[in-house]
């Protein structure tokens, strides 16, 4: 694969789909988009599998000097490599989703969607810190029109919010990464991580970053546009929002905040901790009031990119592995979900909890599905959220374990939101005649399922096929943050290794000695 | 220093103007308006020829004396070369959708394009100038020709507002600058640019001072800033809106290009002196033309406060006083042009059934879904202006805010990149209004045929080309030749 620009290619292929679709009949904008999105996925798998894990950090690098003040760069390490995988493995999906229940101008809904594409997978490429700017957030644009458009009744509100919300974050990053350019005299990104930049700047800078990727996660209190947007997004819309848009906060923290500012990540971790902490407690007792399904499971991703928050500041690599791996899963599990809520939204077209009940009767497969994913957001062992939380306890409790127990209070909260939410919608008694007349899953809903939840259970049974690729970079970053890593609270008292083996020896001696 | 043929040679672009206003001028008067298609395409063909003229000087870099006219009085260096091309394409813009707007109300007389011509020569002086009393003489050359352009419908009361409004207040701030220009030259004993500088240099006198200080202010209103803004909205609706387009490019241009040249140029050795105050104007201009535009339902005083919120993010290259903000802001205007010409003329395609124009931006509900083409030409001009990537207009301030940060204005580029969020919340709300809305089905389907309506096509697709990611491609040349401009700035300053 040398020299072959195949990032560029995947930026290409949805782009030039996008530009079709405008001018097509809805019929053929669909098979365009549809097309265009598994030619990318297939560009993915092709991208894996020439992924070559242990070899350079960074692969598949592109270089062209096109633009003043910045270069277009391209290239990708293990952490870029998985989320861009997850954005081309939801992209088909979504288009599925949307495949009967968008009507009304589908040309530009699809091309929308696919200009999304083309912006994910550029922000997770970039290796530019402006051209990840411009792709950060011109995201933006097509999210704005996709909410204001094919969305639900106060559409027009939430779009407004969701906008404004994640301009005002992400304009003070600029500032900031104009300052960097300044100090480090380039715009390359992995020179950057590798920049010291001064300690009292840190501070400033972190801020700035924080500001706009706190909102693009979202982290308590600015979380608040989230539920707006979710609510009224159409589903794909939703599993696009949570599968991958909120991965870019994360993965802003761990691109750029840690390895760039890591002594301003340890002096303000405390921030994060503190955010987190309320988020997971707070937004999970939120969830468990709502009567919106949708509402419900966007105020468990609140919940659960809190635990990533968490996760990400530990500073150790079970802390990073785990954050990333609750990303991937909450990306595919959240996703399901919602693309679970517009199955039946579909065929109800409400999301009110109380209007449906015993759904296992009239939808047993439909029940079927629903239940692992609720289970794999509940973190069920065998599922992915299992590995991705304990992972990412077991980090943060090496550094706090105060918060590590409110994080895993979270996790009790989410298992009862979500079995809640399950009991009311699949068990018990069918008192909805028209909820219970409901069909059960038909051929494209079933594809569209399937691939989740075999992606659920893969990454819940066998985490290392999502873990080796990025295992090298993390162990990078965990040496980069090192110096600055701040000391855990758990005091452990130095055990002298000979001493305990010979006490064990004696004990065990003695224990002997009594059998005889 | 040149002597005198060089000094005409150097002019060329002002005495073709001249000479073909002039002649033109006859030729309308002798042949009626009949021959105002025809007194439009020359005029069209002395502005290309003119470009012709400017370009290379800018392509190159010259400046230095060999560039300087009539004793220190002008000067033909790349600097104004770069806003003169600008002011051509304005010029020239305005002058192709012109004839459809006044052939509906039968007002498309042979005046307009020459006072254009007259007002693009005034501007072209004003570019250029290096002395105040030059400068003065192409200010109001300009401002003349634009009041009577501003109520060119003249049995049309609000053309007639406006241009009456224009003119008052513009003839006192052109007062405030003379005033200023008197006391500077009183306390500086000079008007040429250079030796007002060199008398600057170190301790300002108060007289000096104040003389500064209202030059600065009358500037400030022909560039439509905060606090001397007040003008703007009114004449933009009032004006016809090939006149309006007009407006918003070219004078803008040359006005900011003139005001660059005196501050860093004349004043330039007393930067600490008016720093604070473009600081103050920039920001104010941010804010009020954000929050001023919020309430507009007008589409046109909405594209004024917008103009006001635009020089606001300009005037913080200024604001950084360094080589690199000025090229910043040559950048930025060229990409103001476009956007802002883009947006007229979307404007000007905007008619009812019965070819009135439409302005009322309730109106547009639903433009998407009747007119998709313009619609979405419309939301690449609002996002562009909002400086939302990828669109183009997200490079101008780009630049502008680098150029802040460098010059160590940390504070000023955080407040001011903070506070354009508050005007990316209107220009969200015209994109609501085109998308989001159920269709009000005032605007016709479909524009005429004919060459005029294809024309304006073609302006507006060349426009949002511009505007496009696909500008982008072109930001090494563009800030190539920003660069060659500013640095004959500060050659000569």
């Amino acid at each position: 694969m040398d020299g072959f620009p195949i990032l560029s290619l995947m930026l290409l292929v949805p782009l030039v789909g996008a530009a079709i679709c405008f001018f097509v009949p809805a019929q053929t904008a669909r098979m365009v988009a549809l097309v265009a999105t598994l030619v990318d996925l297939a560009l993915g798998v092709v991208l894996w599998a020439s992924y070559d894990i242990g070899g350079a950090q960074w692969q598949f690098v592109e270089r062209a000097e096109l633009f003043a003040g910045f270069s277009y760069a391209l290239g990708i390490d293990g952490i870029a490599l998985m989320l861009i995988m997850l954005s081309v493995f939801l992209m088909p999906i979504c288009i599925g989703a949307s495949w009967n229940s968008v009507t009304k101008r589908v040309g530009e809904y699809m091309a929308a969607f696919l200009m999304m594409e083309t912006l994910m997978i550029g922000v997770f490429a970039a290796q530019d810190l402006f051209l990840f700017y411009i792709f950060f957030e011109a995201g933006l644009i097509p999210m704005y029109l996709i909410i204001g458009i094919w969305g639900g009744d106060n559409r027009i509100y939430a779009s407004y919010k969701f906008f404004l919300y994640t301009l005002i974050g992400s304009v003070l990053m600029l500032i900031a990464m104009f300052w960097m350019v300044r100090e480090a005299g380039t715009t390359d990104i992995p020179t950057l991580m590798a920049t010291d930049f001064p300690a009292g700047a840190q501070n400033w800078l972190w801020l700035a970053f924080f500001a706009s990727f706190a909102v693009k996660m979202p982290m308590w209190p600015v979380h608040t546009w989230l539920p707006d947007a979710h609510v009224q997004a159409p589903t794909a819309g939703s599993v696009i929002l949570a599968g991958v848009l909120l991965k870019m906060g994360g993965y802003g923290f761990i691109r750029f905040s840690l390895p760039m500012f890591p002594e301003a990540s340890a002096n303000l971790a405390w921030v994060v901790f503190t955010m987190s902490m309320i988020a997971v407690v707070y937004t999970s007792l939120v969830a468990l009031v709502q009567h919106d399904m949708k509402k419900l499971i966007a105020y468990s991703s609140v919940a659960h990119m809190a635990i990533v928050c968490m996760a990400l500041f530990s500073f150790n690599v079970q802390g990073l592995e785990g954050s990333m791996i609750v990303m991937l899963s909450h990306g595919l599990v959240s996703g399901a979900l919602f693309l679970a809520v517009g199955v039946i939204y579909d065929r109800l077209h409400t999301r009110e909890i109380d209007r449906y009940g015993g759904l296992a009767i009239n939808m047993p497969k439909y029940s079927l599905f629903f239940l692992l994913f609720t289970m794999a957001s509940i973190g069920l062992p065998g599922t992915s959220g299992f590995v991705g939380e304990f992972l990412s306890l077991a980090g943060v409790y090496q550094i706090s374990s105060w918060v590590a127990l409110i994080g895993t209070t979270g996790i009790i909260l989410g298992a009862a939101y979500m079995l809640y939410l399950y009991r009311r919608v699949a068990f018990g008694e069918q008192k909805n005649a028209d909820a219970a007349a409901m069909p059960d899953l038909d051929k494209r809903e079933w594809a569209m399922m399937l691939p989740l939840a075999a992606a659920v259970l893969w990454m819940g049974v066998y985490p290392e096929s999502f873990l080796a690729p990025m295992r090298a970079d993390i162990e990078w970053l965990d040496q980069r943050l090192e110096a600055a890593a701040p000391a855990g609270d758990a005091h452990l008292s130095e055990p002298n290794p000979e001493a305990a083996a010979e006490h064990h020896g004696e004990e065990a001696a003695a224990e002997g000695g009594s059998h005889q | 220093m040149t002597d005198f043929s060089q000094s005409l040679a150097l002019i060329a672009a002002e005495e073709l103007l001249t000479v073909v206003g002039l002649v033109l001028l006859l030729a309308a008067a002798w042949m009626g308006d009949k021959s105002s298609r025809l007194i439009s395409i020359v005029a069209v063909a002395a502005l290309v020829a003119c470009a012709f003229i400017a370009a290379p000087a800018l392509c190159g870099g010259l400046m230095g004396p060999e560039r300087v006219a009539f004793s220190g009085q002008y000067t033909a260096d790349a600097f104004s070369a770069f806003a003169k091309l600008l002011i051509y394409a304005s010029g020239i813009a305005s002058l192709i959708v012109a004839p459809r707007f006044f052939d509906r109300v039968g007002a498309m007389r042979a005046e307009y394009p020459i006072l254009v011509l007259f007002a693009v020569l005034g501007m072209n002086m004003m570019v250029s100038a290096t002395d105040f009393l030059s400068l003065y003489i192409g200010l109001e050359l300009n401002s003349l020709a634009a009041y009577v352009l501003a109520s060119f419908l003249r049995d049309d009361e609000r053309s007639a507002e406006a241009g009456l409004k224009y003119f008052v207040l513009g003839a006192l701030a052109s007062g405030i600058i003379l005033f200023g220009m008197s006391l500077t030259y009183g306390f500086t004993g000079s008007t040429n640019f250079a030796a007002v500088a060199l008398a600057m240099d170190g301790t300002l006198a108060t007289g000096a001072l104040v003389g500064l200080i209202f030059v600065l202010a009358g500037l400030a209103f022909k560039i439509s800033a905060v606090p001397f803004h007040m003008w703007t909205p009114d004449v933009y609706e009032g004006a016809p809106t090939p006149v309006t387009t007009f407006f918003a490019t070219a004078p803008k241009v040359a006005a900011l290009a003139l005001t660059m040249r005196v501050a860093l140029g004349a004043f330039g050795t007393q930067v600490d002196a008016w720093q604070q105050i473009v600081i103050f104007v920039s920001l104010a201009s941010i804010v009020v033309g954000a929050l001023g535009a919020i309430g507009q339902s007008n589409i046109k005083r909405l594209l004024a406060y917008s103009s006001i919120n635009n020089v606001g993010f300009l005037l913080i290259g200024l604001a950084a006083a360094t080589q690199e903000g000025a090229s910043a802001m040559l950048v930025y205007l060229a990409i103001y042009v476009a956007m802002s010409v883009a947006g007229f003329v979307v404007v000007l395609l905007l008619r009812d059934a019965e070819g009135r124009p439409v302005e009322a931006i309730a109106d547009m509900a639903g433009l998407s879904r009747t007119r998709p083409a313009l619609a979405w030409a419309l939301a690449a001009v609002m996002f562009s202006l909002a400086g939302i990537p990828p669109l183009f207009g997200f490079w101008g301030k780009f630049v502008v805010f680098q150029a802040a940060v460098n010059a160590d204005l940390v504070a000023l580029a955080a407040i001011g990149i903070a506070a354009s969020v508050i005007g990316a919340f209107y220009y969200l709300k015209v994109v609501k209004i085109v998308f989001f809305d159920e269709p009000a089905n005032v605007v016709a389907r479909d524009g005429e045929s004919g060459v005029d309506a294809l024309a304006h096509k073609v302006v507006l697709l060349i426009a949002s080309l511009f505007i496009s990611p696909l500008g982008y491609l072109l930001t090494p040349w563009l800030g190539d030749l920003a660069d060659k401009a500013s640095a004959a700035l500060y050659f000569a300053g």
